[in-house]
């Protein structure tokens, strides 16, 4: 009881601020495996909302599903007021640029340079930054923000996995995105890499002023991110709240994910 | 039981391959171009497999010439040896075996490449990232292969034929000049013309597949290597049912 009083007053309070992302009754299945069951979110202005789910409970698919990477069976996807399912593809490429998105493992591209990877989104979007010609002031200052400026003539293949993921967040950075989707920013890195990532991402959300959605199964990184939560269970947003609130439950299915 | 589902999926495959071809052709317009991954694409594709048909076909020459001189020898009639070899390897051995060695190099290499591309997100990034990954990835690799094999395939048919010039003139110390003077009286365009109008069909199918498998790809690690394996097969395949229509089709125009 407490638990919804304590929503309803935080929805009010943020309500104010401007809706970037939502998700109304979003459901997607394949086949016989129906993995979202009408899943809503929404996400505000300079908020950091962590989205936690167990493995294959569908949160890389919400996820696609929100830049158009997949198309969902039914319910709507409004980014920034914009309904995607119903964009052309040239107004869905340019709403994308206002989305940065961090793949699950990094996506960097294996057969072209740091410089080239970090050049790869403003082959087709260089326009917003004005006429720039030399891209390459562009691409020194993203890859400054995550502290990696001397790896720009390295192959991908040359640096370490923590490496790779922070030159893959200055990718998702230089477009200078007002919407960040981060995919488990931190999996597949040891501990003390992984503390590195979400250091970062605090201090890029300070400098680049951007709304996150963060998805994880690591409890340390909601904890120290999160502003508000969601917990992905069955295909539905099970549970809603702040990490100290959704940690205090009694429900056994929330408790699992804090042991 | 097995042989009808199996023979089902390679009519649906079929059917899905020939959506992917429509999709190529629809898009290969479309703006931006692409020149700069298509020049990119050729080089690669052409660099690949340089060694490799020259090789073959330098081997192709000389074992042809090889076999089928005892044969000559009985009649008396060497000296057909480089009109009926030169025949033979412009028509039909060079394109067709060419193009296997081909399937097997480039389409197993874009299946493989674009198979790991499309499992590690990369495919999904460029999409994000604003651009069009099928133009970008798909339609320059096809179209590379299908304007370099036809240049392959006339490499390798030219070192066949060296190759063979090589035993002519050991065994039968027949000279240069006369050796390519005997091979370019016999050939026709008749020859030329149908047999390097059906490598670009060969090339094409070569890149469709490779890109086919390796756009579809499924994940992990095992998909990747099932799809650079199967673009393989799948290809060789075709390459043969293109060999025969075209053969089909020329004798009806031609009449050889
Ligand atoms: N392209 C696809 N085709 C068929 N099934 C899919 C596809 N993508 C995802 N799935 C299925 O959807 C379910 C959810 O997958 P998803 O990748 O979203 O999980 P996840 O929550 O991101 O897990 P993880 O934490 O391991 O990344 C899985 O059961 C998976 O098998
Ligand atoms: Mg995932």
């Amino acid at each position: 009881m407490n638990l919804n009083q304590n929503i309803l007053e935080k929805t009010e309070k943020v309500a104010s601020k401007k809706l970037m992302l939502e998700i109304k009754d979003l459901k997607k299945s394949f086949g016989n495996n129906y993995v979202l069951n009408g899943f809503n979110l929404e996400l505000y202005e300079g908020e950091n909302l962590v989205i936690m789910g167990k493995s294959g409970s569908g949160k890389s698919v919400m996820i696609k599903c929100l830049v158009g990477l997949m198309e969902p069976d039914s319910g709507s996807i409004k980014v920034m007021g914009k309904d995607i399912t119903i964009l052309n593809r040239m107004d869905l490429d340019e709403l994308r640029t206002e989305i940065g998105f961090l793949f699950q493992g990094s996506a960097l591209y294996d057969s072209m340079t740091v410089k080239e990877n970090l050049e790869f989104p403003l082959r087709r979007h260089k326009h917003k930054f004005g006429h720039i010609t030399d891209t390459t002031q562009l691409v020194i200052e993203a890859l400054q923000s995550v502290g990696l400026a001397d790896t720009i003539d390295l192959m991908p293949a040359e640096l370490s996995g923590g490496m790779q993921r922070r030159v893959a967040l200055a990718r998702t950075l230089i477009l200078k995105p007002r919407i960040i989707l981060y995919d488990e920013p931190t999996s597949g890195l040891d501990p003390i890499t992984a503390k590195e990532i979400i250091e970062l991402m605090r201090h890029i959300q300070g400098q680049y002023k951007t709304s996150s959605l963060i998805i994880t199964h690591d409890v340390d990184c909601a904890r120290v991110v999160s502003e508000r939560m969601i917990l992905l269970i069955d295909g539905v947003n099970y549970a809603e709240g702040t990490f100290a609130e959704l940690k205090a439950s009694k429900d056994e299915k929330i408790k699992a994910f804090f042991k | 039981m097995l042989k009808l589902i199996q023979i089902k999926s390679f009519f649906i495959e079929i059917g899905e391959l020939t959506y992917f071809g429509k999709r190529f052709f629809k898009e290969l317009f479309n703006k931006p171009l692409e020149l700069k991954e298509l020049l990119r694409q050729c080089y690669n594709i052409g660099n690949k497999s340089l060694l490799l048909v020259g090789v073959t076909g330098f081997i192709i020459g000389l074992v042809i010439t090889l076999q089928t001189r005892p044969t000559l020898e009985e009649f008396g009639a060497e000296s057909w040896m480089p009109s009926m070899v030169s025949i033979s390897i412009v028509r039909e051995i060079g394109p067709v075996i060419i193009a296997l060695t081909c399937a097997g190099r480039i389409a197993s290499g874009i299946g493989a490449e674009l198979g790991s591309m499309r499992v590690t997100e990369q495919i999904d990034a460029m999409e994000v990232s604003g651009t069009n990954p099928f133009k970008y990835l798909v339609v320059t690799r096809i179209l590379a292969a299908t304007l370099m094999l036809p240049i392959l395939v006339i490499l390798g048919d030219a070192i066949a034929l060296y190759g063979s010039y090589i035993i002519e003139n050991i065994k039968g110390e027949v000279s240069f000049q006369l050796y390519f003077n005997k091979v370019f009286n016999a050939l026709e365009f008749g020859d030329i013309i149908p047999a390097t109008i059906k490598t670009y069909f060969f090339g094409f199918a070569i890149g469709l597949v490779g890109c086919f498998k390796g756009y579809y790809c499924d994940k992990g690690t095992v998909g990747v290597g099932l799809a650079a394996n199967s673009a393989v097969v799948f290809s060789s395949m075709l390459l043969f049912i293109i060999d025969f229509i075209a053969v089909f089709v020329t004798d009806i125009f031609f009449e050889i």
